[in-house]
């Protein structure tokens, strides 16, 4: 069997695919851990061979009643994108995994149709074959016309890379449930119009009808009633019953559940900023116009456009007769522009690998946390932009534990003892498909072993890379997000315990997927969906597993690789505390079965029973709780790099209570938001544009800043006096004819610029007319053109009159005429020998040297004594030797770098003690210090 | 060449190391006054007066009233004692108004508008809580802005300056002429007051530009065409005249080297400030002190601009303050000579003590030692570079700093970098014990 990770690289190529699968594994001692993609010239990030699209693409699919599972949209919408990627077989795939029991009609004791106010459910899909994972967001939308009136859609993120799918879930399952509900939002809107219409005309019909009826009955003087007569009564009568059914239809829409928003109050995702208004507003707006600014799903059924009712046949057309609305008809088109916006920021958000990713999300997260200082080199737009997120980022991700540990100190220990294997027993103990697992628990032990003292990364990939080989022709559900949900009364629905982290669960499955030919798997379930109210009826997606997982000893050999850990206690500890609250409960159907597990009433036993299905009934409000605190990890909780690494992980500013609201309403909340931002940026443009300004883009900026700026110093021997200019606060004008020239030399500088103020970023990257004292207030780096002109004379007199303010980098001559620098940071920031090679490293190299000034300057600006005397009587001079002795001796400036420090302390306690608003007037701080001209 | 002295970039002396720049006017701003210690006025050209926080540079308000621009302010305090401090401002404009602002409200409180001409100066008497306008004829006017008594028309030029002089007296420049006025209260009635005129003195050749009450005893005049004279407060004769001060072939301190074409304006006498025993006199490009006891001039830099200085004050450590139409602000330091005058010394000495490599100055006053030299010279200590165009006027602040105005339309509040540095950590600090949980707003 094969159980080492690195074998699996070959196996991808696809001639030794097959070869593989009938083989017999390699014997244990042949797996050699060798560098996994040694033959792949060595590049890890080298594109997975077996993927036929060339990147990450979002697809759009719809189970059609009429053909079956269909790709609407790709996004990027390019050909070239998907490649040969078969998205018609892909969107099967996707499709036929969808766990939303959306079933609507006549539920029983029900005597009209039932709408199901559908949870999305999310699940990680995986076809090893096409090299393709995807993460799979299941949406129903309603169509009068359909079917049960629902029309399954399936929003999917596809990547050759499986580990990026697994470690942006969360990230993922929020961006596409924003979407998701902004499609859904229309949807309500659009399907309420379509009632109403239908009500008119079902109206219109009966008033045709009745007036029939009573025409015939008058006619009727025979005293019987004619065929013709009942056949009309009865007709009414349909029309009637369809009307009743069509109201309740109605009620049921708009009654959309806010009770669930009023839970929780700070989510207003559509409520109206003003109500009032928009109520008279709303009559005279014509809803169907996509201006809504702010979506506000109270008055979205209240306008009744004019409108003239169709008679009804009594007989509707069959089925496969008429075509299906469009997804653009279903949801308004308003709302399908956004949610094209938000999918194309969602596109745009996960572009790259996925350890960049991650390192951009680590370091926004960190960034975030300087909140004094992170204005001066950070852009705050592109933080600010993923607020919501990185928010939530730093408490799930990173400081699992902590916060696990925290909560579990406040909090009574559940009842509940579920360990990891318990874990994987609930997810993939659903007997769907009864294949009998080929495995034996050595082995598999043995893999988990290897799981649980690695922990990092990389193993997760080399687990489930070999987890997926001779799965040929399978598509694994890697994860699903499941609704927290079990405190609801579905009486329908088993529930399992669920781990928090689909890792885990994923790389379990790893080591048993071996077998499971042309199967579905579910790898990995990951339960995250905010709560919902008790009489909130909905289905909740659920776990499969087709391929049964039958085993109790398993489960119990399963911590014996935990005890063989290195660790001290306390990691076991933690692991043990993890492992109190990961207990949720998850209802699961399975797709072939749809008989529904019995709940069992008792929580305290293992859930598992001798057939391995395991059976957790609906749980009480606070344990459900518990699991979400538990689950709520994208992460890997008790991964050893969220430990060792990240030394904030403990958050202090919020008390566990409402660090865990704040977690619970996640989804809520970056909905509303979004929402608010999205309405808003459509406000006042009505043009469909992406609402968020592109994070591509600034990436691209950086790095040819970063390139730009490696030139610079390159060529420019008298590049530090330059960059000392930038960061002590002395405007530096980039002077030359070219404007390409002067604009690129601006661009590499400005990554030098400490920012003044959060909003702008102080720097002007051309200039045509003679400048002034009020430029060097507001730019501290100027891109400004020489003419021979009378006006360029008029430029350079400028220049001159205002040369203390200012160090002049001529571009043409290459000169620099600016104050002398004899510090040591620079040389540092800028050296021309350094090594680095590319524009982004570069940049970061930058970033990171400026972040340790950052961190000087604030030191130095909240040390109180260096600044104020300690006693009254204290002469200022004393303080003025403290403050520089700790500049020169703590901090180990040297000459000019005390500037620096003291131009960044001032910005920071300007910052700091300015009030909010405008009208702050800008303040200009220079020396009198002699200038010297530099030449090459 | 220019001859001005320069003094380069390091500037030890400066202390002006921070700036904010004011915005709001949209014309020449040509007058500042202060209400307050921290509360200043601005008027220009655009006939808006702004106020302004001296520390922090807020603007306070935005006072509209006038139509034209603006030729005259001043500002109006009560001073007694039983009634609350109230802070009120004067502004005359060509729209031949004037208006009574207040200035913690902001609002107008009246308006005068029964002028013929266009009131030139305002002066307050305090002593006698009347104010006097200036155009045409001269008016008294109470505080509750009643028209008390005026003067027949004078001229059509209209009085170009107002200076109370002792006894109820004001000195008023009016053309070439000097003209003194008292005031007399009836003898039944406090409210009714008379005007009269006492004298006129015609002793200037040119236009008064310039009028200055030095003590009790003394004030001084100086003219378009350089002359300077020194009057006596309480008989108006004419104590001492210094008409050609200027001219380098006259004075002994002339440098040769330096001839300048005696165009008029650039030995008018643009503006007098005094302390008790020096007046200090803008005249020209240039900066002279003339020593009321030795009745000569004692100090001076003959081209301390680049082109006529528009303003200058004196400030409590010897130091004095100029502004130019060049658009820089200097400052200097009146400074004792090192040296005996009388004392002949070898120019091998000062090179051994390194003389010659001090600046320019130095090294011409040393030069020029004779009997009569004045010991005294002015230093420059620093310049102010920030305008670009001519600044009008400055408003010496103290701690606090130094607001100029200009002709590019902008007011810059000069500041000590190191003292507001201190400040800003206070308030920081201030503001962090107040609220523990210190959350920025970000």
């Amino acid at each position: 069997m094969i159980s080492a990770p690195d074998v699996v690289a070959f196996t991808r190529e696809e001639e030794l695919e097959g070869e593989l699968c009938r083989e017999p594994p390699l014997p244990e001692e042949y797996s050699v851990p060798l560098f996994p993609f040694a033959n792949h010239g060595a590049n890890p990030w080298a594109k997975v061979a077996s993927s036929k699209f060339t990147r990450d693409f979002i697809l759009i699919s719809e189970f059609s009643e009429q053909v079956g599972p269909q790709p609407l949209l790709t996004i990027p919408d390019d050909a070239k994108v998907p490649g040969t990627f078969d998205l018609n077989y892909f969107s099967l795939r996707i499709m036929s995994v969808d766990y939303q029991a959306s079933f609507v009609g006549h539920p029983p004791g029900s005597a009209y149709p039932k709408l199901n106010f559908v949870e999305d459910s999310k699940v990680v899909l995986g076809d090893s074959k096409e090299g393709a994972f995807a993460y799979v967001h299941h949406l129903t939308l309603y169509d009068l016309e359909a079917r049960g009136f629902v029309r399954p859609f399936c929003m999917a993120y596809i990547s050759a890379d499986e580990h990026k799918i697994m470690q942006q879930f969360q990230e993922l399952s929020a961006e596409f449930s924003k979407a998701s509900e902004c499609l859904k939002t229309g949807n309500r809107k659009a399907f309420a119009n379509e009632l109403e219409k239908k009500l008119k005309d079902l109206d219109y019909t009966r008033t045709v009808l009745h007036n029939e009826t009573e025409i015939q009955k008058k006619a009727n003087d025979k005293g019987y009633y004619t065929t013709q007569a009942i056949e009309k009564a009865n007709e009414l009568a349909s029309v009637e019953k369809s009307i009743i059914e069509h109201q309740d239809l109605l009620k049921q829409i708009r009654s959309y559940p806010y009770r669930k928003l009023l839970k929780e109050s700070d989510f207003h995702p559509y409520e109206p900023e003003c109500a009032p208004d928009q109520a008279s507003a709303g009559c005279d707006r014509d809803l169907t116009t996509s201006d809504l600014a702010e979506p506000s799903e109270t008055h979205l059924y209240t306008h009744v456009p004019s409108y003239t009712p169709k008679l009804i046949k009594a007989k509707s057309a069959k089925c496969f007769d008429k075509k299906l609305k469009t997804l653009e008809e279903l949801c308004d088109i308003y709302f399908f522009t956004q949610t094209l916006d938000q999918l194309h920021h969602i596109e745009r958000t996960f572009r790259g690998d996925v350890c960049y990713l991650l390192t951009e999300q680590i370091s926004r997260a960190l960034l975030k946390q300087q909140s004094v200082t992170n204005f001066l080199f950070e852009d705050m737009s592109f933080l600010e932009e993923k607020a919501p997120e990185n928010q939530y980022r730093g408490c799930q991700g990173l400081s699992q534990d902590t916060i696990d540990r925290k909560c579990l100190e406040e909090s009574p220990p559940p009842k509940v003892v579920i360990n990891l294997g318990s874990y994987k027993s609930s997810v993939e103990s659903v007997p769907i498909k009864m294949e009998p697992e080929i495995e034996d628990p050595q082995e598999s032990q043995m893999t988990e072993s290897v799981m649980f003292e690695h922990q990092e990364n990389l193993d997760y990939l080399d687990a489930d890379i070999k987890g997926s080989i001779s799965s040929g022709e399978s598509i694994e559900v890697l994860g699903t997000e499941k609704s927290a949900s079990g405190l609801t009364k579905s009486e329908s629905q088993a529930s399992l315990p669920v781990s928090p982290s689909p890792q885990a669960g994923r790389s379990k499955v790893g080591s048993r997927r071996t077998v499971s030919e042309d199967s579905i798997e579910v790898l990995s379930t990951c339960p995250s969906e905010a709560l919902i109210p008790e009489d909130f009826k909905a289905s909740y997606p659920s776990a499969i597993n087709e391929e049964p997982y039958v085993d109790d000893e398993e489960g119990g050999l399963r911590f014996t690789p935990k005890l063989n850990l290195d660790n001290a206690d306390e990691q076991e500890d933690v692991l043990k505390e993890e492992n109190l609250v990961q207990v949720d409960s998850a209802c699961c159907i399975g797709k072939e079965s749809p008989n529904f597990l019995e709940p069992l009433p008792d929580m305290g036993q293992k859930p598992c029973e001798e057939d391995g299905v395991v059976r957790i009934p609906p749980q009480p409000y606070r344990q459900a709780e518990q699991g979400l605190r538990g689950s709520f990890g994208s992460f890997p909780s008790h991964d050893g790099i969220s430990g060792g690494l990240l030394p904030y992980e403990i958050d202090s500013r919020y008390p566990p209570g409402s660090r865990e609201v704040s977690k619970s309403s996640l989804d809520e909340c970056s909905d509303s938001t979004s929402y608010i931002s999205s309405a808003a940026s459509t406000c006042s443009d009505r043009t469909p544009s992406p609402a968020h300004p592109s994070g591509q883009a600034s990436d691209r900026h950086k790095k040819k800043a970063g390139q730009n700026a490696l030139r610079f110093i390159r060529q420019y021997p008298f590049a530090h006096p330059a960059i000392y200019s930038l960061l002590s606060g002395r405007t530096l004008i980039v002077l030359g004819e070219e404007e390409a020239i002067v604009k690129k030399l601006v661009t590499a500088l400005s990554i030098f610029v400490p920012n003044c103020s959060v909003c702008t970023k102080p720097v002007k990257h051309w200039v045509t007319s003679p400048l002034h004292v009020v430029d060097f207030q507001k730019w501290k780096l100027i891109g400004l053109q020489r003419t021979t002109s009378p006006a360029g004379v008029n430029v350079l007199h400028a220049l001159s009159r205002y040369s203390r303010y200012i160090s002049i980098l001529d571009a043409d001559s290459k000169t620099l005429r600016c104050p002398l620098y004899k510090g040591t940071l620079v040389p540092r920031l800028a050296d021309h020998r350094t090594q680095i090679k590319r524009g982004s490293t570069y940049y970061m190299h930058v970033q990171s040297i400026l972040t340790q000034l950052c961190s000087k300057a604030f030191l130095f600006t909240f040390c109180h004594h260096l600044h104020l005397p300690i006693s009254e009587r204290e002469p200022e001079e004393s303080v003025v030797n403290r403050r520089m002795n700790f500049l020169k001796l703590q901090l180990g400036l040297a000459n000019e770098d005390i500037k620096i420090v003291q131009y960044l302390a001032e910005l920071l306690k300007l910052q700091c003690i300015q009030e909010p608003g405008p009208g702050v007037n800008p303040l200009l701080r220079f020396d009198y210090v002699p200038s010297f001209l530099y030449k090459i | 060449k220019s001859s001005v002295q320069t003094i380069g970039e390091e500037q030890i002396q400066n202390p002006y190391t921070e700036l904010l720049v004011l915005k709001g006017h949209q014309d020449i701003v040509r007058f500042l006054v202060q209400i307050d210690d921290f509360r200043f006025a601005s008027a220009g050209d655009d006939g808006i007066i702004f106020l302004w926080n001296a520390q922090t540079g807020e603007k306070l308000f935005e006072l509209h009233g006038h139509t034209h621009k603006i030729t005259a302010i001043a500002p109006f305090s009560s001073s007694e004692a039983s009634e609350e401090k109230k802070h009120l401002i004067l502004s005359a404009s060509a729209d031949r108004t004037v208006i009574v602002w207040d200035c913690s409200t902001g609002r107008q409180v009246q308006k005068v508008s029964c002028f013929h001409s266009t009131v030139k100066c305002l002066t307050v008497l305090q002593s006698l809580d009347v104010w006097l306008s200036g155009g045409s004829d001269l008016c008294v006017w109470n505080r509750k802005l009643d028209l008390l008594c005026k003067t027949s028309h004078l001229t059509d030029a209209g009085i170009s300056g107002l200076a109370e002089l002792p006894k109820n007296c004001v000195a008023a420049a009016v053309g070439k002429e000097l003209v003194i006025f008292r005031l007399i209260a009836s003898n039944n009635e406090s409210e009714d007051w008379n005007v009269l005129e006492v004298k006129r003195l015609v002793d200037h050749q040119d236009n008064i530009l310039s009028l200055v009450s030095v003590n009790d005893s003394t004030f001084v005049t100086g003219s378009y065409v350089g002359e300077l004279i020194v009057w006596d407060a309480l008989d108006w004769t004419k104590q001492a005249s210094e008409c050609n001060f200027w001219d380098s072939s006259v004075h002994p301190d002339a440098q040769p080297e330096i001839k300048l074409t005696q165009s008029p304006n650039e030995t008018s006498v643009q503006h007098l400030t005094s302390d008790e025993e020096c007046v200090f006199a803008a005249v020209g490009k240039g900066i002279y002190v003339y020593n009321l006891q030795m009745k000569r001039v004692i100090a001076c830099q003959r081209t301390a601009h680049d082109s006529s200085v528009l303003h200058i004050e004196q400030l409590p450590n010897r130091q004095l303050i100029s502004c130019s139409e060049d658009g820089s602000v200097r400052i200097w330091e009146l400074r004792e000579k090192q040296q005996l005058p009388a004392e002949p010394v070898s120019t091998g000495f000062f090179n051994m003590w390194g003389f010659g490599r001090a600046n320019k100055q130095a090294n011409q006053a040393a030069k020029k030692m004779q009997e009569n030299t004045p010991m005294y010279f002015l230093e420059l200590l620093g310049d102010l570079i920030g305008h670009s165009s001519a600044v009008q006027m400055f408003l010496y602040f103290g701690e606090l700093g130094l607001a100029t105005c200009s002709a590019d339309h902008l007011i810059i509040l000069w500041k000590d970098g190191e003292r507001e540095s201190r400040l800003r950590s206070l308030t920081l600090f201030q503001k962090l014990a107040q609220n523990g949980d210190f959350q920025l707003k970000f």
